[in-house]
């Protein structure tokens, strides 16, 4: 063996490369919810990149009502303990200090996430003050470049969370992608107003119209409840899915992860769609979104 | 003047669009591999960082991992990143998740997954690599320890006293990720490697 000479800077930490550069990492993946270091092995098993740790799924946030918090440390400790893969963990929209708290337990990535119930109606967190990265939720590119200017590493879009209904989700993606479209299209000279519009910097708009995509990794969340829906959101172009009810709240949660993890990697490819999807059992009940009150969907929180 | 090499990237999961931008902009043909018959006529192969144990599970019921090895002995060249130096290692010192699935080997390192720590520990350095002029930067993500190098195996780089970018044959391994950054001479050293 022989060994070469090395003079290496010290080493920094934090840098946004490192962050935006995880989510780069997840790309073509499933990220999955669960509740317990037992569901975290079985996501790890199936193939998910990444777990998101809370203490209940959106359906069941859904269901019970209440104000929906970070979960308890003890919970994620335990499911960081459990697996080997990245670990997210949801914080309120605004509550910094629970990001706070979430970076001292140290997740591999928060979610500033409106699943659960806002500590801010005003004011999102200030994502550029932690070192642990963030994923952030939008329903539009406005959204999108706002959840960056703070400091966001990752964007989900939102679609509508423990209901197993894919059409929020579809709204969100074509509506990002619509607007990216119409970006590129525009003259140099528009960008400024385009900037207003989106209530966005002119210097990230400018980037978005240049480059036709965001400068950060987009997954698509909320709804995702079968290999075919998550199939279908890679067609549309997201660079990976989060399944949060989907996965454990349907019959077999095993072999439908795993199902899900090969459509996401074969997603352009029906024979293996096909083949992954027979014989799954119950898909979760599904809650379609025009039966949900208003008020009660989860999407319209954040701004 | 010869053909361009034909270099493809794993694309199971993880990042593989910035493999393929790094890899054009030294000149080579690109194409991405999900299925052992993709494999025909490439001069070589990226293996991409992501999640490994993601990776060894997917390749499993289409049997890429003997596919590549086989590929390999016929001389297909392999350039292993992060999750990809995993999957590369001969020895893998905390396999746990890993168990029981197939991976690629051949490259005579023992690593170790996820070594430095969690995400709070990921970094960016610039390194001295052998071979290279200039120091290249590099990112370091939930970066494997390359624990043990045996015989044969050459080390490029080290960073904190642990190698980081190892030479074998027709193999090369890094640590961390020089795609994410717009240097790509380290996919330059891998293409004329695999011509």
């Amino acid at each position: 063996m022989t060994t070469t000479q090395h003079s290496n800077g010290t080493p920094e930490t934090g840098a946004t490369a490192v962050n935006t550069g995880l989510a780069h990492m997840l790309k073509g993946g499933v990220i999955m919810d669960v509740v317990t270091p037992d569901q975290a092995k079985i996501a790890e098993q199936a193939g998910a990149v990444a777990v998101m740790a809370l203490e209940r799924v959106p359906a069941d946030i859904r269901a019970t009502g209440g104000v929906a918090r970070m979960s308890d440390p003890d919970l994620i400790a335990g499911i960081i303990d459990a697996v080997s893969i990245p670990v997210m963990a949801k914080a309120r929209i605004g509550h910094f200090v629970e990001a706070q708290v979430l970076e001292h337990l140290k997740v591999d990535y928060i979610d500033e996430s409106e699943v659960l119930s806002p500590a801010d109606y005003v004011h999102h967190i200030d994502k550029s003050k932690f070192k642990v990265p963030f994923v952030c939720g939008a329903t539009n590119l406005g959204e999108a470049l706002r959840r960056i200017t703070e400091g966001a590493s990752m964007i989900r879009s939102k679609g509508e969370a423990g209901t197993g209904d894919v059409s929020e989700a579809m709204k969100h993606i074509r509506t990002i992608n619509a607007e990216i479209a119409r970006l590129s299209a525009l003259n140099e000279d528009e960008l400024y107003v385009a900037a207003k519009e989106l209530q966005a910097p002119y210097d990230l708009v400018k980037q978005v119209a240049k480059d036709g995509r965001l400068p950060v990794v987009l997954f698509v969340a909320g709804g995702v409840a079968t290999p075919a829906d998550a199939a279908m959101m890679m067609q549309m172009g997201a660079d990976g899915v989060f399944v949060g009810s989907g996965i454990f709240k349907s019959g077999n949660p095993a072999a439908r992860a795993e199902a899900i993890v090969k459509a996401t990697t074969y997603y352009d490819d029906p024979a293996v769609i096909a083949e992954v999807s027979r014989g799954l059992g119950e898909a979760m009940v599904g809650l379609n979104v025009a039966d949900v009150p208003a008020p009660h969907r989860l999407a319209e929180r954040g701004w | 003047m010869t053909a361009a090499p034909q270099i493809g990237v794993l694309a199971l999961q993880g990042a593989v669009a910035e493999h393929e931008r790094s890899l054009r902009s030294v000149g080579a043909q690109v194409r991405t591999v999900r299925r052992p018959a993709e494999l025909e006529g490439l001069d070589g192969l990226v293996i991409p960082g992501g999640e490994s144990t993601a990776m060894a599970r997917l390749a499993a019921p289409v049997g890429l991992m003997p596919a590549i090895r086989a590929r390999h002995e016929e001389g297909m060249a392999l350039f292993g990143t992060c999750a990809g130096l995993i999957l590369t290692a001969n020895t893998v010192s905390d396999a746990e998740a890993l168990q029981g699935y197939d991976r690629i080997g051949g490259l005579d390192v023992v690593v170790r997954r996820n070594a430095y720590g969690s995400q709070l520990d990921s970094f960016t350095t610039d390194l001295d690599v052998a071979g290279l002029a200039e120091p290249l930067p590099a990112v370091f993500i939930r970066a494997p320890i390359i624990e043990e190098v045996l015989d044969g195996v050459e080390v490029l780089a080290e960073a904190a006293g642990h190698p980081v970018a190892v030479r074998q044959g027709r193999i090369l391994g890094a640590s961390f990720h020089s795609e994410l950054t717009r240097d790509a001479r380290l996919h330059q050293l891998f293409t004329e490697l695999a011509r």
